[in-house]
């Protein structure tokens, strides 16, 4: 546990595993990966004091390919496992990543909870509006009249969840979009994220080229945002309102004070908590 | 007439302050160098609803109840006699109540016990500020025999930030019930206390417990509230400050336990605290600790089941789900206290293990241990720590995790070690912690799962056996209490019998139990579950000598002494 006393640089390779990803060819995930470990880099933090926790989904097999320390969890509950990792250690840069399907759907009373939270972390959704690994369904993120799914051929008939909207009706206090295929771009927000104090919510549109290869139009959908971001709340709405899903690029910036508990010991020992028994 | 041991109810109608007056008079017995024991009952309202102190006085160390209770006092009578099952009473019993307090209840009426009245409404006009549940405090200090010094320095303390008024009419109170009592029937008082050494303690199950997780190096605990478990993360939360730990509300059982185990990765012992509905949720993150071999303590406080079944009630039902709740073969640890003092010394020894094993521990108590109180001799701390296993000197090859030592345990890293970085993963994996589906590394990893909780010394903690003779009961958890008073009634009246009260219930201990039943010709499960879980699990892990026969029925009343003394003596 001891901190590095020099301040060595690092390269995106320094971040990366051996272990070779299942991710078919083409999945935006990939990109996601080289995104996370450019920041990474660019930050100069220290492999080791860095913990990315996920949950299930294709998305979330990213932890095993970095060189951080990685938690592979179980499905929807990344968020939790990086509270309790980040308020037990706060000197460690703590980032959560998974799947739209893992954060919104079966995980989405953390999502909400985190944002409300505010614990100095960031939290990097690869959103391709598809539950992937379990080959095709349709996710919380998926437009209503999407046929594909064997589970709802004809489509699902509800509306989409509108992450940011939740994000920041729920207080997160940084909330930025992203796409995949600009891998320096996302880079560049990720590394915004985690220098940004308190929960940081970044949304990356990353195609799933096999059950979603319309998505690979996305690279031609995605645009800067037209303006710049705001750290007023109610700005942030009323663009929320009209966007189309597409724009790119950080939304807002708040200065909420992160969740975290003072850990100063006021007595030297548990012998000291029993005089509250004694008759 | 002098008891060793007398048992009494304080009963009334919400505000009327029964909870205040029993917890007095147990703080007052336990001054005089008595031990006493209080357990609660409380109707169905949220808050305000009638209520129960059921309380018992004993010269020697008590942590359950009797056969019966001597004296009743109603303060007032509205909704009391919903009470009645609770308060089994014989015709020496007294039945103490205001005339002015209301319809006397027919449930109570019909036990035949002696009746005597107190005007507490009428008393407590005469005096400035009076209140009925003072003198019904009063009135048993002094039925009982408590020297009005200990109960008068109990009333002054507690009121001591009420001010002046409230404490001199308090005090006038309690001695206007202890010199009514001198006018009253005459009950069993207690014998002279036996000297002690050492002043007591007053605690319940559940900060009993929360004291045994921070003794054991507990700093970080994740919460959601639920009855009866709620108060081992109350007790936990002031005192994990100021040991510079941390307490976080979690939005969710699924997030406590997820919390606890994020924080127990990053090298901070941790530990969550719920019920069977909470409990049912964990499970499959439950798994996800002993996949990913990260140490966790999960207190279980259980109480009547299934489905939101009966939270304020106790029932040792939930031993099924802790011990087949996991999906997949995922071997964790189960142990459960016997005693209100044991959840200390149990969740502490729980601690340990699943640090010392990194694996998920489940401590099961229950509402019955839990929510009661006791003055008890102060209970030693028994050393054990979280300790874990870490690896040591500079990583010179990639870590590997979860290698394949002889004891199953393997050096864990914590994030800040360079060089050391993996993986943690509930997939199944290899060395290293890399997801793997192979056959060779599934088997290899099961194997060094199971190896190392069925490979670790328990020592003589697995069990708690006392006694001999070729009868043997069988028990475990709170039920252990009611059967210990069984044999002793039975030895005294001439029996001869075993206890074996087990407390580490996974892994199983078959050569261990083997030995303890050595020479046993019949023995008699006992235990407070309608499906008979315990005795299940035992046909299933052990072989048992001899006849066999199971005692087991539900919740909500508690197992009495002598409805065991009866099993064990009709036995012949
Ligand atoms: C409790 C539980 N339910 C269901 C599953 C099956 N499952 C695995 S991944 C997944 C959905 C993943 O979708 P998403 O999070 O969007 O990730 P993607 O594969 O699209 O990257 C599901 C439903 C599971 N692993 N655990
Ligand atoms: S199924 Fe889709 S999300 Fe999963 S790896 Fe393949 S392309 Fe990526
Ligand atoms: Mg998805």
């Amino acid at each position: 546990m001891e901190a590095t006393s020099t301040c060595p640089s690092y390269s995106a390779r320094d971040y990366k595993s051996e272990v070779k990803p299942v991710w078919c060819p083409g999945c935006g995930d990939y990109s996601v990966l080289g995104s996370i470990t450019k920041a990474l880099a660019e930050l100069s933090i220290p492999p080791e004091s860095v913990a990315l926790v996920s949950g299930i989904g294709c998305s979330s097999r990213l932890p095993a390919y970095t060189n951080v320390f990685g938690f592979h969890g179980v499905h929807g509950r990344a968020l939790p496992i990086a509270t309790g990792i980040k308020v037990s250690r706060p000197e460690l840069t703590v980032i959560a990543s998974g799947g739209d399907g893992d954060g919104f759907s079966i995980g989405g009373n953390h999502f909400m909870h985190a944002c409300r939270r505010n614990v100095d972390m960031t939290y990097i959704v690869m959103d391709n509006e598809v539950y992937g690994m379990t080959k095709g369904q349709a996710s919380p993120t998926t437009a209503p009249d999407w046929e594909k799914s064997k589970l709802t051929p004809q489509g699902t008939g509800i509306n989409p969840f509108h992450p940011l909207v939740i994000a920041l009706a729920a207080g997160a206090n940084f909330i930025a979009r992203g796409f995949s295929g600009d891998q320096n771009g996302t880079a560049q927000l990720i590394t915004e994220a985690i220098r940004h104090p308190g929960f940081s919510f970044v949304q990356l549109l990353s195609p799933c080229v096999t059950f979603r290869p319309e998505q690979r139009d996305w690279k031609d959908m995605v645009h800067p945002a037209a303006v710049d971001p705001t750290d007023d709340p109610a700005r942030a709405a009323r663009r929320l309102m009209t966007d189309d899903g597409f724009n790119v690029g950080v939304l807002y910036r708040g200065s909420r004070k992160p969740f975290q508990p003072e850990r100063q010991a006021s007595v030297d020992s548990v012998a000291d908590l029993e005089k509250e028994f004694v008759l | 007439m002098t008891a060793r041991s007398v048992s009494i109810t304080f009963a009334g109608s919400g505000g009327a302050g029964v909870m205040t007056a029993g917890n007095m008079l147990l703080d007052a017995a336990g001054r005089a160098g008595w031990y006493a024991y209080m357990t609660r009952s409380s109707g169905a309202q949220i808050r305000g609803g009638e209520a129960a102190a059921m309380m018992r006085l004993s010269t020697s160390p008590v942590q359950s109840h009797d056969d019966r209770f001597d004296v009743l006092v109603a303060i007032d009578w509205q909704n009391v006699g919903r009470f009645s099952a609770e308060i089994p009473m014989t015709s020496d019993g007294l039945v103490l109540g205001d005339p002015d307090g209301g319809e006397f209840p027919e449930q109570i009426g019909a036990k035949g016990a002696r009746r005597a009245d107190i005007p507490f409404k009428k008393m407590a006009k005469e005096i400035e500020g009076g209140r009925p549940n003072m003198i019904a405090l009063g009135a048993v200090a002094g039925l009982v025999g408590l020297p009005e010094d200990a109960v008068l320095g109990v009333v002054r303390d507690s009121l001591a930030k009420k001010g002046e008024a409230a404490r001199t009419a308090s005090e006038a109170s309690v001695r206007a019930g202890m010199a009514f009592a001198a006018g009253l029937p005459a009950c069993p008082r207690l014998a002279a206390a036996e000297g002690q050494s050492e002043r007591l303690w007053s605690i319940t199950g559940n900060e009993a417990a929360g004291l045994g997780a921070v003794r054991g190096g507990i700093r970080f605990v994740a919460a959601y509230p639920i009855t009866p478990g709620t108060e081992v993360l109350e007790w936990l939360a002031p005192n994990l400050a100021k040991l510079g730990g941390v307490l976080v509300q979690a939005e969710d059982e699924l997030a406590s336990i997820n919390q606890i185990i994020g924080a127990s990765y990053a090298g901070v012992p941790s530990l969550t605290a719920t019920s069977g509905p909470g409990l049912a949720l964990m499970t499959e993150s439950l798994g996800l600790a002993v996949a990913s071999e990260t140490p966790i303590t999960v207190v279980n406080v259980m109480r009547g089941g299934p489905s939101t079944g009966i939270p304020v009630k106790s029932e040792q039902s939930d031993l099924n789900i802790a011990l087949y709740g996991l999906h997949g073969d995922a071997p964790h640890l189960v142990v459960a206290p016997n005693s209100l003092a044991d959840c200390a010394f149990s969740t502490q020894w729980a601690v340990h293990l699943a640090d010392s094993l990194q694996t998920a521990a489940i401590v099961l108590s229950d509402q019955s241990l839990g929510q009661s109180r006791a003055t008890i001799a102060p209970p030693a701390d028994p050393g054990f720590r979280a300790i874990r296993l870490m690896p040591e000197g500079e990583a010179a090859e990639r870590y590997r995790r979860y290698t394949n030592t002889a004891s199953g345990v393997s050096p864990m890293a914590v994030p800040g070690m360079k060089g050391y970085q993996y993986t943690a993963d509930g997939l199944e994996h290899n060395e290293y912690g890399t997801p793997s589906s192979a056959a060779a590394d599934h088997s290899a990893q099961l194997d060094k799962r199971l190896r190392k909780l069925a490979v670790h010394d328990y020592g003589q903690h697995w069990a708690d056996i006392e006694g001999d003779g070729d009868i043997a009961v069988l028990t475990w958890g709170s039920t252990t209490g009611p059967v210990r008073e069984a044999l002793e009634r039975f030895r005294a009246s001439g029996g001869r019998a075993r206890l074996v009260s087990i407390r580490l219930i996974s892994p199983v201990r078959p050569e261990q139990l083997a030995a303890a039943l050595e020479g046993v010709a019949r023995v008699l499960v006992v235990e407070q579950s309608h499906g008979a879980q315990f005795h299940r699990y035992l046909r299933a892990h052990y072989d048992l000598p001899g006849s066999v026969r199971a005692f087991h029925r539900p919740g909500p009343l508690p197992i009495r002494p002598n409805e065991i003394f009866r099993q064990l003596a009709d036995w012949s």
